[in-house]
């Protein structure tokens, strides 16, 4: 599936919501605001939210610290 | 004309500064000319800029208004001293922004942490060793008042979640995150972006250890929110939070807190 993150297009094989993609991408899901085609997810629907062909998806990732 | 603590007045020839100082500031026993000290005989010239101390007297907080709003003229001041802010965390960064904050004049600022000062947090956190054991929140409150007894601080003792965010945050100008804990960090912006449409927000990922200067950056995510650091540093045994770094991203957040409250960058609404 071609999606476009942070502005980057790329190719993401076998996945379908938003916990694989960031799975995928290595990140920790609890850590991180997704944006999906200009809508926030909420955390406990990563799993429920359906990725699509051309979808745009922003992350934000936050490092611990303060 | 002449400055007498930073305000305008005719000049008069033949002025020694202990006989201005009687006229303006009666009880004076420290006179600086022009930034230095001098004695009580010395003549003030047209042009001159006089500063006049009592020593050990604390100006009210009308003459603190007026010590702020000469320095960052009269109509930048009223609009940092009508200003509310959120510092949420008060450890490296939040008690360094809140410092920063409270010394230019902000007139409103709420405080939220629920830890103590303790002995590791001194490498970094603007606390003493004698405030070791206080809430910080308590301990801050007592520090910023000593910089400017004139801002009005409300302290958030709670743990706080994700759902008490809008409840206690939705009517300040700009909520600045300073949280350690990134699912925290992650949830309030999720919360500014759902929850509080017109709240400005400033938050913080990446300041840890001793990097290059120049990799901390503040980044606009949409017209007013920001985010600070270089995104990557986090803390973890090798690499801790120290004073400098997390001081320049500190700074960062408090000056992208400035410009979004002086209009000199978008904010929300």
């Amino acid at each position: 599936m071609n999606l476009t993150v942070n502005g980057n297009s790329k190719s993401f094989p076998d996945i379908s919501n938003v916990t694989d993609l960031l799975k995928s991408l290595q990140l920790p899901p609890e850590s991180v605001v997704v944006e999906l085609n200009k809508i926030i997810i909420q955390p406990d629907s990563y799993g429920s939210a359906k990725l699509a062909e051309s979808d745009k998806v922003e992350i934000i990732r936050f490092v611990g610290g303060g | 004309m002449i400055l007498v603590n930073e305000q305008e007045f005719p000049f008069e020839n033949q002025l020694k500064i202990g006989e201005l100082a009687a006229t303006h500031k009666p009880g004076a026993d420290i006179f600086i000319l022009n930034g230095f000290p001098v004695p009580t005989h010395t003549p003030v010239k047209d042009g001159d800029s006089c500063t006049l101390i009592q020593k050990g007297v604390i100006p009210t907080p009308d003459e603190m208004d007026a010590l702020l709003s000469a320095r960052h003229t009269p109509g930048i001041q009223k609009t940092i001293r009508k200003s509310t802010i959120a510092i949420l965390g008060l450890g490296g960064l939040g008690s360094a922004v809140a410092g920063a904050m409270a010394k230019i004049g902000i007139g409103n600022i709420l405080l939220s942490d629920y830890d103590v000062v303790e002995p590791s947090n001194l490498n970094r956190q603007h606390y003493f060793v004698d405030q070791i054991g206080l809430l910080k929140t308590r301990a801050l409150q007592q520090n910023l008042l000593r910089m400017n007894p004139s801002v009005s601080l409300e302290l958030i003792e709670e743990h706080l979640t994700e759902s008490r965010l809008p409840l206690l945050f939705a009517e300040v100008d700009v909520l600045i995150e300073c949280f350690d804990d990134p699912v925290m960090k992650a949830a309030t912006l999720r919360s500014v972006l759902t929850e509080m449409k017109m709240v400005s927000y400033v938050g913080s990922s990446g300041m840890a250890g001793f990097g290059n200067n120049n990799t901390i950056l503040t980044r606009m995510l949409r017209p007013g929110i920001y985010i600070v650091g270089d995104e990557t540093s986090e803390a973890k045994p090798g690499m801790g939070l120290m004073a400098p770094r997390v001081g320049i991203a500190a700074h960062h957040m408090a000056n992208q807190s400035l410009r979004i409250l002086l209009a000199a960058d978008k904010n929300r609404q």
